[in-house]
């Protein structure tokens, strides 16, 4: 039992060594082994053998409409006009055009139901269900066990993502977190690759630089390429330890969310960083809560105010490899890292935009979404126009009544007077 | 979004629920996913005023009905199983099922499908959608775009056609018969992808 035990304690030496001396050391120089590469072309082929075999256990697999992977129901597209129209021409004394017929109303109550399972927004807000899986269980909940060596090849990743790429993440992690070094590792830690596109429009001195965001992660991707100030949220718990520590390397600017409620005490701070022209650039996420890389959501007008210039940058996580999204309702940041660092491999694209300036007759808000819609059709995500804050908020009174406006022309539209109304 | 067989593990009676309603164990889980964002405050429950906060849900004409179908008279709260239960009328029909005589009509039958409809007209659930209800449903339909003299005779005119016994409300076999072309199926039910 004793001798059991020293060799597997002699392993573990081992091994830490081969991970120090693999990792660490050509992280701290900036030296790429190619190990990573090599890895992602691996973990491709893998995954899409292992789809295949699924799909071919699947046999009586309907074909599937093509809809947005993240839909979870089968949504007909069609306008009111259409759908009522085809609801009435079964009906026998079809009046074409107006007249109200009882199987009007399972228009709405279909419409009625349908979000009640699923509505746009918060279909941004929950992950992206993928169609392959990616053998993380998490991901999809159809694929469930279709052959043995399947089972063994799942059950083969999950003692590599558990035992080697966990504890390596978390060793990774918990050192050394002060320089741009740290980030660099604990990108490798994530086992991150990144890919920058368009290096001279990387932001510079004096500016603001603006991007999607889809987890906390974007800093590590960002600030892997440069040194950025940060504004932000002061969070408690483990976040709030490594803020500390990162506020001591370079000069940053941390607000509680209740102060970024005074907009000008915000403002003349970020004013003030920025005209000093040897500060670092400011890194803002504008959107103000997490969307699920798959759109960009209106970005709130503040940052556009204070001037200056802004440096766009669109990222965009592959998510065939893991899903970086974090639902700040669903999870909290511990079970996230955990599931980030347990995750294959986070594959994601960084592209730098031509900056960008406020123009004459322009206002805020106008240059807000021109800045979006750049990064949004840089990145190939959808550009919205509804707000992130819909998340939270009520709806207008407005809105329905656009509804009862385009039910009642259908209704009232064709020639009334002639109707005749004497009771039976 | 946990692995499939924790999370139905700890939603209490699903196999009962699974067989009653039809639904698939993935069905369950993204209804229950659905019902926990819901839920925002986590109480278990569904009241209102979540229904409410669906954007799309409160544009509906109709969708204070629709919400008010998923709470039983008297009743404020909605668990998950008559969430799911309710849900379940949406289903498709299930074209290869086979007619067991003892086993109860399913939920999601064609009939079952336009009593539900009905109910969204016959609010005080006495079995006839008598004129006054149809007159309601007709002002939410068409809101003020319309005026009490137009309503009153498009209600007319829809009782007068399918009212068949003269009592100047339309019976749930009436709305039956009235309706009898029309492809409930299609019309009436929700597909989940995969």
């Amino acid at each position: 039992m004793e001798g059991a035990w020293e060799i597997a304690f002699v392993f573990f030496q081992v091994w830490l060594s081969i991970v120090v001396g693999l990792i660490m050391l050509p992280a701290m120089f900036g030296v790429s082994l190619g190990f990573t590469d090599i890895y992602i072309k691996v973990l491709v082929k893998t995954l899409e053998w292992a789809t295949l075999r699924i799909q071919r256990g699947q046999k009586e697999q309907a074909a599937l409409p093509s809809q947005s992977a993240n839909g979870i129901i089968e949504k007909d597209d069609g306008s009111m006009q259409e759908e009522i129209g085809e609801l009435r021409r079964s009906h026998p004394k079809n009046l074409a055009g107006g007249d109200f017929t009882l199987c009007d109303a399972f228009y709405f109550c279909k419409k009625g139901i349908e979000n009640i399972v699923e509505d746009q927004v918060t279909q941004r807000f929950t992950s992206e269900e993928l169609a392959s899986w990616n053998l993380l269980t998490r991901t999809n909940n159809n694929f469930c066990y279709i052959s043995v060596r399947l089972t063994i090849i799942w059950g083969l990743g999950v003692f590599i993502r558990y035992c080697i790429l966990l504890p390596l993440s978390v060793k990774n992690w918990l050192s050394d977190l002060v320089h741009i070094t740290c980030y660099r590792i604990c990108a490798r830690g994530l086992s991150a690759t990144i890919r920058y596109h368009n290096k001279e429009n990387r932001p510079k001195k004096g500016g603001i630089c603006v991007a999607n965001h889809t987890s906390p992660i974007d800093i590590v991707i960002l600030a892997n390429d440069g040194c950025y100030a940060m504004v932000g949220q002061v969070h408690g718990g483990l976040m709030g330890v490594l803020q500390r520590s990162i506020v001591r390397s370079c000069p940053h600017v941390w607000f509680e969310r209740s102060e970024m409620k005074d907009r000008h005490a915000v403002a003349k701070r970020l004013k003030d960083h920025i005209a000093d022209k040897t500060k670092l650039p400011i890194l803002i996420f504008p959107e103000g809560t997490c969307i699920n890389n798959t759109s960009v959501m209106m970005f709130k007008k503040g940052s556009f105010e204070i001037g200056g210039t802004i440096y766009p940058v669109a990222i965009k996580y592959d998510p065939q490899f893991g899903d970086a999204f974090w639902n700040s309702a669903k999870y909290n940041m511990v079970s996230y890292l955990l599931r980030m660092m347990t995750s294959w491999a986070i594959v994601c694209n960084v592209w730098y935009l031509p900056p960008m300036t406020r123009q004459d007759g322009e206002d805020a808000v106008q240059f807000a979404n021109r800045v979006k819609s750049a990064i949004a059709h840089q990145g190939g995500l959808v550009d919205l126009s509804w707000d992130g804050g819909l998340k939270r908020e009520k709806v207008k009174e407005s809105l329905k009544e656009e509804q009862q406006k385009m039910y009642s022309s259908m209704i009232i539209g064709s020639d009334f007077n002639e109707a005749s109304v004497g009771p039976a | 979004m946990g692995s499939t067989s924790s999370t139905l593990l700890k939603i209490p009676n699903v196999e009962v629920l699974m067989q009653e309603t039809g639904f698939s164990p993935a069905h369950i889980i993204r209804l229950h996913d659905r019902f926990k964002a819901l839920d925002k405050e986590g109480r278990g429950h569904l009241c209102p005023q979540d229904f409410g906060a669906i954007k799309e849900l409160a544009m509906n004409p109709i969708g204070d009905r629709i919400i008010g179908a998923f709470f039983s008279p008297g009743k404020e709260t909605v668990d998950f199983h008559t969430f799911v239960k309710i849900l379940a009328h949406f289903r498709p029909v299930d074209k290869d099922r086979p007619k067991e005589p003892n086993s109860p009509e399913p939920i999601n039958s064609r009939s079952n499908k336009l009593k539900f409809a009905f109910q969204l007209y016959d609010q005080d659930k006495d079995g006839k959608i008598s004129r006054d209800e149809l007159l309601k449903v007709l002002r939410s339909m068409l809101g003020m775009q319309v005026t009490e003299e137009q309503l009153e005779s498009i209600a007319d005119r829809t009782i007068q056609e399918a009212d068949l016994d003269r009592d100047e409300a339309i019976s749930f076999e009436e709305f039956r018969k009235s309706l009898e072309k029309v492809n409930i199926d299609h019309k009436m039910s929700i597909r989940f992808l995969r």
